[in-house]
């Protein structure tokens, strides 16, 4: 058992393709909430697979996609401190802010390096201590233990040039804030490698709450395919519960060592979503007692964050209301080599998954 | 960015450990997994720490929901 492989037979995905079409009988509405889950549901060619009956739509699960503007604008306020080492996960590096990215600020000469994980940052700092090294703490709850475990070693380690940007943000209430709105999805297909960390039962209120019912899917393409069936399933049967079908990789209670790390180094507060607005709940900053790790005291009080461009649909896209090849400027002026809107410029955004795997006619209109 | 792959445990020190990741060994830690993993064992691996400790029988039960016809 290698755990990957076994869940990617064509067969198995074929066979359990037909098995939605025999129980499909109505118009469902699915939304992928995780950018991992789109690359895969293209990459994969599953939605050529569907019966009509199953439309997926994209949701805002890219952290890299949601964080705002004024966030990316603080981000490159960092690089501008004298002695600075901003250290980034690679996804970062060619959001536009409101001027620049953060690559075209490293090639204006700021120190800007891109790391794998958050220990690499503690290294950056242990090896130069006389400089502070800014940790840009971006992801969901996959990522954000793995913040907490290098604030918590940081202080063991008494490296007080360290410091976290914490742009974290937490799933489950911004599904609810998306279904306040006009999000007219049935159903959502929830993020795996989310709920390894937090469990499945974050998700009932969604389950029961809203009625929209959610199965947690890996991310092999017979996971996803399952996770479909599971859901037209519920659908068609009226049933509306959190179901797992990714059972190798997360439980209903989640994993209690790394909720509390997270507990123990962070407060939940309210946190800003590009294309939702703010979201009470879903962002992520650090305690009192870890005050001396966070990075927010030095990004200046003022910073005028610059509108979207004019035609830049990203906010629909995330908020699953616009497919990608709808917004005005999808491949004709927005492209990966020249991106306008954060989707685009992900390897997990939608627009740039529409645009790498889905180009032709025939894609355009699913 | 949520991604994280299976990782198969070759050595183990402590609270950190080597694991092969698709042919590449590398450290990661092992303070954040929910339970005990040993060399021998899968784990899920995200930004250098593993997340969760795989287990066959899991894994096998999904197999087995997908094959089922007419589920």
């Amino acid at each position: 058992m290698r755990f990957a492989e076994e869940f990617r037979s064509r067969e198995l995905v074929k066979s359990i393709a037909d098995r939605i079409r025999q129980k499909c009988q109505k118009q469902w509405t699915l939304m992928e909430f995780c950018g991992t889950h789109t690359v895969s549901i293209f990459r994969h060619g599953l939605k050529s697979m569907l019966p009509d009956g199953v439309k997926l739509v994209s949701g805002p699960g890219c952290p890299v996609c949601v964080t705002s503007k004024t966030d990316i604008d603080k981000i490159l306020a960092l690089c501008d401190i004298p002695d600075a080492i901003v250290a980034t996960y690679g996804d970062m590096m060619k959001v536009p802010g409101s001027k620049f990215t953060l690559a075209e600020k490293r090639a204006q000469g700021a120190d800007v390096r891109v790391i794998y994980s958050s220990y690499d940052a503690i290294e950056l700092a242990r090896e130069n201590r006389g400089r502070k090294v800014f940790f840009i703490g971006i992801g969901f709850e996959t990522t954000a233990p793995s913040t907490a475990a290098a604030v918590r070693r940081a202080k063991e380690m008494g490296l007080q040039n360290f410091k976290v940007l914490s742009l974290h943000k937490l799933t489950p209430p911004v599904i609810g804030a998306l279904l306040e709105g006009d999000c007219a999805v049935d159903g959502f297909i929830c993020p795996g490698h989310v709920c390894s960390i937090i469990g499945a039962k974050p998700l009932e209120p969604i389950a029961s709450g809203y009625g929209k019912p959610c199965v947690v899917a890996g991310f092999e393409p017979g996971d996803v395919m399952q996770a479909i069936l599971m859901l037209v399933a519920q659908l068609e049967e009226g049933r509306s519960e959190v179901e797992i079908e990714y059972v190798r990789g997360v439980t209903y209670e989640g994993n209690s060592n790394a909720l509390k790390i997270m507990e123990e180094v962070f407060d939940i507060t309210s946190s800003e979503w590009r294309g939702i607005g703010v979201v009470e709940n879903t962002g992520l900053v650090l305690r009192g007692e870890f005050a001396d790790f966070d990075a927010s005291p030095y990004v200046p009080q003022q910073i005028r964050s610059e509108p979207d461009p004019p035609g830049c649909k990203c906010g629909d896209i995330l908020r699953g209301e616009m497919l990608p090849p709808d917004c005005p400027l999808f491949g004709r002026l927005c492209k990966p080599s020249s991106p306008i809107g954060p989707c685009m410029v992900s390897s997990e955004g939608s627009c740039a998954t529409y645009y790498l795997y889905a180009r032709s006619e025939k894609w355009m209109n699913l | 960015m949520c991604l994280a792959i299976p990782a198969l445990i070759v050595e183990k020190k402590g609270s950190w450990a080597k694991a092969n990741v698709g042919g590449i060994v590398r450290e990661i830690s092992l303070e954040l997994i929910d339970r005990p993993a040993d060399v021998g064992d899968y784990v899920l691996l995200h930004a250098g720490f593993a997340i969760h400790k795989l287990e066959k029988e899991d894994a096998e039960e999904t197999l087995r929901l997908m094959r089922e016809v007419f589920g």
